[in-house]
């Protein structure tokens, strides 16, 4: 176990810093100019070599990759070129909203997706397995932007309109200062990520699950005399979630990177829409500290995730 | 009164192929601590037969009476069924590499066998396993006792279902081809032990097996399956020295060594029949050596035939032509040519 923790460690790193190497490459081999960008279109070409010598730019690559590893290993991800800010300092301000969204949705599309599939699974081709796949087509096919802003339209917009105001259309509040207001500007964007994916977990378990139940081992647990629940609960879907448990990991470890869309809709000014403004403004070190934390909790997840496996399979010898 | 008493039982399952009668109208009894062999190639109807008996065939539509005890098993809702599986039946299955979960530890499984039906302690169930698993004879129960399945070899997880299913004393023990998948050594260990536990705990037993030797061994009574019917029903002596349905008599021709040994091994022709498209009539005919006019459209009911005490057989050659010996063979080879006129040259039947 130690030893495939500190192999898996290592291997993670040496991920992350292939992952710096080639966002500096792609950043520098795309045309444009971010001197350009920040000093606008009326900057004389002495202003922008001006600002372009201030922000390093004018450096060779390899110096300014020195740079950033320099700073890296001392945990200081720079400055934005955009407005001088650390790239910790912004990277901290805009997590928290990414995380509530993110692991609060997880749980929710989690419980719904895992329930409504182990429902299907035993009631195959029941009406309830017929609503359930619409629900999983539906789902699936459902854009973000389309389901948010229905959602908005139809449980802020309408029900305000009827004098109901439980959902407030956007924005974020954090945890610390009023937990209830937190809780309820979080819901429309939960749903809203909870619905597009839990359509996948659904899926995943009601096959995972029909795969199991018509093992050997559960005509055993049923010939033994146990009840349904438990020969169903405690047996099948025991065996069922391994599938279900890797894809969660990866899904919430991919979110919690920035959740573009849903943050865009709801106003909530996380990691997602930090990046976009980054991207656009062509702010390097911002980008490459999102891209450096979106990796690193990938292979944190991924790491987790195989872990995980060797504990809820004894077959599975981590080495 | 039996122990266990089925009457007509008939097994189909709805298919999109058709509907597959996988048992038609049998009929048996077993008595408290006496062994039936249930014997029949893949597809014969044997499993599912067993499967019903303990509510276990889902989806099946199912007919005919099934009394244990004097309680018909068919007609128990779920509830009271549940409380009967493990507990009152129990069964040890084919495959013992798949029949365990792999995710619990052995002795868990067994633990939880007894927790569904006794309101004991956890810590009694647990001592209940060690003491079963040193039963069936693993070695250091108390250590094992924490191995997940994997880490047991084929033989020693058979032995521990052997223990799970003995874990409540059920008084019914059904083992579905339990040494099928495991080396030849270790069958004759786990049929050893079978017989061993039988003897001690005086527990009934089913034993559905397509290995005449297993029936050699163990069985009182022996009945023969054939696409879903009782072909041919005796005690084991009697169908071993005195066998009268053609079906059963080409089984022990084909076994290696066997009493009814011919010069060379004769296998039983063709593949067997289909369960949804059954033949007319016998549905043996299509690969009966003895084949008669009446057998292609006239299904035999079983009947009395004389070669011992509650002998029966579902063929249309007389009651006494029983036996292996080439006279015998002689004697329905002639017998059946002179009822086949009609059928030589026509084309219909392919006779062997």
């Amino acid at each position: 176990m130690i030893r495939f923790l500190v192999r898996r460690t290592v291997f993670g790193i040496l991920v992350l810093w292939l992952i710096s190497v080639a966002t500096f490459l792609l950043f520098f081999v795309a045309p444009h100019d971010p001197a350009r960008v920040i000093t606008g279109r009326l900057a004389t070409p002495e202003t922008v070599a001006l600002v372009r010598h201030r922000l390093g730019l004018d450096q060779p690559v390899l110096t300014q990759y020195g740079h950033f590893l320099n700073g890296l290993i001392h945990g200081n991800l720079g400055y934005s070129f955009y407005n001088s800010t650390s790239v910790n300092y912004l990277i901290v301000s805009r997590l928290p909203p990414t995380v509530s969204l993110a692991l609060g949705g997880a749980i929710i599309w989690l419980v719904t997706g895992v329930l409504i599939g182990v429902l299907s699974a035993t009631r195959a081709r029941s009406l309830f397995d017929r609503v359930a796949t619409i629900f999983v087509l539906t789902g699936l096919s459902m854009p973000t932007f389309l389901l948010g802003l229905l959602l908005i339209y139809l449980l802020f917009f309408r029900l305000h309109l009827a004098g109901v105001t439980w959902f407030p259309a956007g924005g974020y509040v954090p945890l610390s200062q009023n937990p209830a207001a937190w809780a309820q500007h979080m819901v429309l964007p939960w749903i809203t990520i909870a619905l597009v994916t839990a359509a996948t977990y659904t899926r995943l378990t009601r096959s995972s699950l029909l795969e199991t139940l018509s093992e050997d081992y559960i005509r055993t647990a049923r010939a033994k005399g146990l009840s349904e629940r438990r020969v169903i609960y405690r047996h099948g879907l025991r065996s069922a979630m391994t599938p279900v448990v890797t894809q969660f990991g990866i899904d919430v470890g991919t979110l919690l990177g920035g959740v573009i869309v849903t943050e865009t809709v709801f106003g909530l000014g996380g990691l997602g829409q930090l990046a976009v403004q980054s991207v656009t403004n062509q702010d390097l070190p911002v980008i490459i500290g999102i891209v450096l934390l979106a990796a690193f909790f990938i292979v944190v997840s991924n790491l987790i995730v195989d872990a995980l496996y060797a504990v809820l399979d004894p077959r599975v010898r981590l080495s | 009164m039996s122990l266990l008493e089925v009457r007509d039982l008939e097994v189909a399952f709805h298919t999109a192929d058709g509907t597959v009668r996988a048992v038609d109208r049998v009929s048996f009894t077993i008595d408290g601590g006496q062994t039936l062999a249930v014997v029949g190639e893949s597809g014969s109807g044997k499993s599912v037969t067993a499967l019903t008996l303990l509510g276990l065939n889902r989806g099946a539509e199912v007919a005919g009476t099934v009394l244990f005890d004097g309680v018909d098993l068919l007609a128990m809702d779920d509830e009271a069924m549940r409380a009967v599986r493990g507990n009152q039946i129990a069964m040890v299955f084919q495959d013992p590499l798949s029949s365990l979960h792999p995710l619990y530890r052995v002795g868990w499984q067994i633990e939880e066998a007894i927790l569904a039906h006794r309101d004991v302690p956890r810590q009694q169930a647990r001592a209940r396993a060690v003491e079963l698993l040193d039963l069936v004879g693993i070695p250091e129960p108390a250590r094992r006792v924490d191995d997940y399945p994997h880490q047991f070899s084929g033989g020693m997880r058979q032995r521990a279902m052997i223990a799970m299913a003995l874990a409540l004393d059920p008084r019914l023990l059904i083992a579905d081809e339990p040494t099928t998948a495991l080396d030849a050594t270790v069958q004759a260990q786990i049929l050893d032990l079978i017989r061993r536990l039988q003897g001690e705990l005086g527990t009934a037993l089913i034993i559905i097996t397509h290995d005449l030797g297993i029936v050699a061994d163990l069985a009182d009574d022996v009945i023969v399956m054939y696409a879903g019917r009782v072909v041919e029903r005796a005690d084991r002596r009697t169908l071993y020295y005195h066998p009268h349905h053609p079906y059963t008599v080409g089984l022990l021709r084909s076994v290696p060594g066997s009493v009814a040994r011919a010069a060379r091994l004769q296998p039983i022709p063709g593949q067997p029949p289909s369960l949804i498209r059954l033949p007319s009539g016998c549905r043996f005919h299509p690969h009966c050596e003895f084949v008669m006019d009446r057998c292609v459209d006239h299904d035999p009911p079983e009947l009395r035939v004389l070669g011992g005490l509650h002998h029966g057989s579902a063929c249309w050659l007389p009651g006494e032509m029983v036996g292996t010996d080439d006279d015998t063979h002689r004697r329905r080879s002639a017998y059946a040519g002179a009822h086949r006129q009609t059928l030589v040259g026509s084309g219909s039947t392919a006779v062997p």
